[in-house]
């Protein structure tokens, strides 16, 4: 196992470099760097001059390329020029901003997606079946600003339950339970949100492979035992049907980190997905480059922990 | 041995009770009939884009058309969803979106086909090498997190300062450049476990080229998957269109997009007081993508039920 | 002569598909004793499995249907009982195995976890005395090394180890009749030869009633005290083996005989049955076989020959053996 895991991350490296390649050149085609983005009208063209050999970005492409590449391999992902703080404390500042909501959303995703998969595939054909195969496909086809903006609207402004954005109260400097009380009705609404935005395709996941399994041969065997039906649902046939799920669990990894742009952008939330197309507008590539790359690294480390995760739960796979 | 008369053999064939076999397309097309949500999704699809293609033809306004004094008005008896803030007719609007965002769904998602089924199908017959640079070059795409590089991508249509109406080019181009993976996934294990058929022995005994193998033999075995694939990939290209034109990355003004269009409700007025501009669209891209999905989950249970268990 | 175990009495059931009703079990009618082993032979389709899925009341319920008759059980109308009596039923009085082994284990459980499951279930074992009877289960079915084979996978057994497992579980809580549906189909010949072996060894130390399913002849030469003979949905012939062998007196099942070959008798073509199994949808009222049967006559055609014991303990459905049959 642990020679698996090995070579699976010595094979990452040439994909990192690759990405880490493409990232750059696209971030240099972009017109323009932090200096001219911040279009601040008193800089004399001198004092711009001393402002890029300062932040290193006179030098040619690919010398500045390296000098990148050189600092990610111990760590440094450089300085965010907007921020002024290394990136990656910029990063674990609001990263975990980001993670509360997508924690929450995952978790209650999961659990609603599994049972209503499993009920669903149990009684098919039935109307409660056909009512969730319906809202599945409801689910998997929202736009997420367009149902962030409609759950605004209506809970928000209209019904005045919920605050309209932020994490906060702004001017309310609460500690404690206070504090804890006010994020979570500041939360609800990007919970909410986002948990209907995963639990359809994750509901059909789980659908498909419970009525996958249940036409199993051991499935016949274990009703000829005459166990109860429950058991037979829930200790046979979920059992089998969670194995593929196993590998989807990797695949949240870079969503529980990643923060949800679009998602932070309309709620407001101060989360790294917010800061990242901040980045992206004022050209601040340390900070650009530095996250997408850590993006990059989790969807790997996503892949491999799914990967092992499969052969865990698997007896039929033996991972070398 | 005597000859049998037509006679005979018709005689025969009553007896016999033969039947001529349904092609595999004949099955799969009634298979879907049968599928009511699949229908629902065609004929919802169908009068979207009927309503989008001919619509703004019948309509009294045009696109650019500014009446100030009509504007932000609610919707009424002239102006079916109102107008906004210009005084355009916000139906007509809509309309022209789609046009708009149907267009770039369906050309970027033929992109990626196109790229996808392609590479798909090299790394799947010619393996060893090609296969595995292909699939190593896959593994970087999909690492890539694609909506930051789209919406750097689209930053730099921005500060290229290209024309909106050339935009929409570069646009499908990217999107559909971005998207090829996962086509070229299910290509490729199709060839691997294809090729190895017996049919493949006889094209491989009557000497034919690569490029006839690929695609003569290899390659239109695998239209089904490509066509539902295709179909998921075009509500998805329209989900991703639409989300960059939110935010004003995408489609830009005065090119309408049901993506732009949404980015009114950043107007806290506009957001809070005059709904119809940006629900309409919103429900919109809902519904179209929705249809396009039931559609692609029915032609996927019409081709090859073993695909999903239903 | 033993008491009677099991009595299918106008067993009915019927499928619905698009294409039409299939009468898959069309009014069938035969008893089990105690102790003894019953061969249902018949082609593929004819209904015999469904016949066993019935009496386990495992029909998929869309779109399979036990539409009429009774299934006596020890006295008791199988079809009365209320689902729970039923599972209480069935694996431990009632057990069955299946033609694939390859698939018929749950790969994500150890072969001890799914042996014990119903000891513990049905018998309310303690764990300790569960895994003890199971460790004695699996030398009884003659597999050395238990204790290896009570912590493996089903995927690190061979098809003839599973099957042998898969007999382990239905004998686990010594059941009164075991079903076995074409148990040894899927194996190579010389596991099937000990399987078969296997069951007649439990036959004789635990007096165990065995429905056995087959298509093969010599399974039933080899097995069987009384044979059923099913075609199309109906019981055709049913007599003991020996009577059966001796003096086959239904069409088909002389057919079915002429048909195997002989090992010293050297033929220039092996005889085969004209014509085809009739589809199952929508069949009429008529002798099912009338179409393929050399000594066809018009009342074959037209009125199905109910099944009747002309001599002692053989029974026939066949209009060649009726009065009216006869007189044409």
């Amino acid at each position: 196992m642990s020679q698996y895991i090995i070579r699976r991350l010595l094979q990452m490296i040439p994909t990192l470099i690759g990405i880490s390649i493409i990232v750059f050149a696209i971030s240099q085609l972009v017109p323009g760097d932090y200096i001219t983005a911040t279009q601040n009208p008193n800089l004399t063209a001198e004092r711009i001059a001393q402002l890029r050999a300062l932040y290193g970005l006179d030098l040619p492409p690919v010398q500045q390329y390296f000098v990148w590449a050189k600092n990610m391999l111990v760590g440094d992902l450089g300085q965010s020029l907007q921020h002024q703080m290394p990136v990656t404390k910029v990063i674990n500042t609001y990263v975990w901003n980001s993670f509360i909501i997508a924690f929450f959303s995952f978790v209650f995703s999961w659990i609603i997606a599994a049972f209503v998969g499993v009920f669903s595939a149990q009684f098919q054909y039935s109307f409660f079946d056909k009512v969730v195969t319906l809202l599945v496909f409801l689910l998997m086809s929202l736009p997420s600003f367009f149902i962030g903006l409609l759950a605004i609207k209506y809970f928000a402004l209209d019904m005045k339950l919920l605050p309209t954005g932020g994490m906060t109260t702004a001017g309310l400097n609460a500690t404690g339970w206070a504090y804890i009380k006010d994020v979570g009705l500041h939360m609800f609404m990007p919970v909410v949100v986002m948990t209907t935005l995963s639990v359809g395709g994750l509901t059909r996941y789980f659908r498909t492979g419970m009525l996958e399994v249940i036409r199993q041969d051991y499935i016949r065997t274990a009703r000829a035992k005459g166990l109860k039906e429950r058991t037979v649902i829930f200790k046979h046939a979920f059992r089998n049907a969670l194995l593929p799920a196993i590998t989807l669990l990797g695949f949240e990894l870079p969503g529980l980190f990643g923060g949800a742009m679009i998602l932070e952008r309309v709620f407001n939330w101060p989360g790294i997905g917010q800061i990242y197309l901040a980045s992206l507008n004022l050209r601040d590539y340390p900070l650009m480059l530095g996250f997408t790359m850590f993006l990059a690294v989790l969807t790997l480390l996503g892949n491999l922990i799914s990967d092992v995760l499969y052969g865990v739960a698997d007896p039929r796979i033996r991972l070398k | 041995m005597e000859q049998p008369s037509l006679n005979r053999t018709e005689q025969l064939q009553e007896q016999l009770k033969i039947v001529k076999a349904e092609s595999p397309w004949r099955i799969a097309i009634r298979r879907f009939a049968k599928n009511r949500l699949a229908l629902i999704g065609l004929i919802i699809l169908f009068i979207m884009a009927i309503i989008c293609a001919f619509g703004p033809l019948f309509s009294p306004y045009e696109l650019n058309q500014t009446n100030i004094k009509d504007k932000n008005l609610a919707p009424n008896a002239q102006y079916w969803l109102g107008t906004d803030k210009l005084g355009r007719d916000v139906l007509l609007r809509v309309m022209l979106a789609g046009r708009i965002s149907l267009t770039v769904g369906l050309v970027a998602t033929a992109i990626s086909v196109v790229i996808g089924a392609t590479l798909g199908a090299v790394a799947g017959f010619y393996r060893r090498f090609a296969d595995t640079i292909i699939m190593r070059i896959a593994d970087i795409f999909l690492a890539l997190p694609t909506l930051p590089i789209l919406i750097t991508l689209g930053a730099i249509l921005s500060d290229l300062k290209i024309e909106p109406s050339k935009r929409i080019y570069f646009l499908m181009l990217i999107i559909g450049i971005l998207g090829w993976v996962g086509l070229a996934r299910l290509v490729r294990s199709q060839i691997l476990t294809l090729r190895e058929q017996e049919f493949m022995q006889a094209t491989e005994a009557l000497g034919l080229r690569d490029s006839r193998k690929i695609f003569r033999h290899l390659l239109p075995n695998t239209v089904p998957i490509i066509i539902v694939s295709a179909t998921l990939g075009v509500a998805g290209a329209i989900l991703t269109e639409s989300a960059l034109s939110f935010l004003g990355l995408g489609v830009v003004p005065p090119t309408p997009s049901w993506g732009n269009m949404i980015n009114a409700a950043n107007n806290l007025i506009d957001f809070r007081k005059r709904p119809w501009i940006w629900i309409p669209p919103g429900v919109c891209i809902l519904v179209t993508v929705t249809a396009i999905n039931l559609i692609g989950d029915g032609l996927r249970d019409a081709l090859d039920p073993k695909m999903k268990s239903r | 002569m033993a008491k009677e175990l099991v009595a299918f009495r106008n067993l009915e059931t019927h499928f619905k598909t698009s294409a039409g009703t299939v009468k898959a079990v069309n009014d069938v009618s035969f008893s089990i004793r105690e102790g003894e082993t019953l061969c249902v032979v018949g082609e593929s389709g004819c209904g015999k499995s469904v016949t066993a899925m019935s009496l386990m009341q495992l029909i998929e319920s869309p779109p399979g249907k036990i539409v009429g008759g009774e299934i006596f059980f020890e006295g008791k109308d199988l079809l009365k009982l209320s689902k729970k009596d039923m599972s209480r039923l069935r694996g431990k009085e009632i057990a069955m195995i299946f033609q694939e082994p390859m698939s018929s284990l749950n790969p994500v459980f150890t072969i001890g976890k799914q042996i014990t499951e119903p000891l513990l279930y049905h018998l309310n074992m303690t764990q300790k005395e569960a895994k003890a009877r199971a460790i004695e289960l699996i030398t009884m079915v003659g597999i050395p090394r238990p204790e290896k084979i009570f912590h493996s996978y089903p995927h690190e057994l061979s098809g003839g180890m599973r099957q042998r497992i898969m007999i382990a579980i239905a004998l686990s809580c010594d059941p009164k009749l075991l079903i076995a549906d074409e148990p040894t189909t899927a194996l190579d010949v010389t596991i099937q030869a000990q399987i078969l072996d296997l069951m007649r060894d439990i036959k004789t130390k635990r007096n165990t009633a065995i429905m056995m399913i087959t298509h093969d002849l010599g399974v039933v030469a080899e097995m069987a005290d009384f044979v059923v003979v099913m075609y199309a949905g109906k019981v055709i012939e049913e007599a003991s083996v020996l009577e059966l062998f001796r003096e086959p007196r239904h069409p088909y099942t002389q057919g079915l005989l002429k048909a195997k070959p002989v090992i010293n008798q050297r033929k220039e073509r092996l005889y085969s049955i004209p014509g085809q199994v009739p589809n199952p949808v929508d069949l009429g009222e008529n002798c099912h076989f009338h179409d393929r049967c050399e000594f066809c006559m018009e009342i074959c055609k037209t009125k199905a020959p109910p099944l009747r014991a002309h001599i002692d303990g053989h029974k026939t459905a066949c209009w060649l053996y009726e009065e009216e049959g006869k007189a044409q």
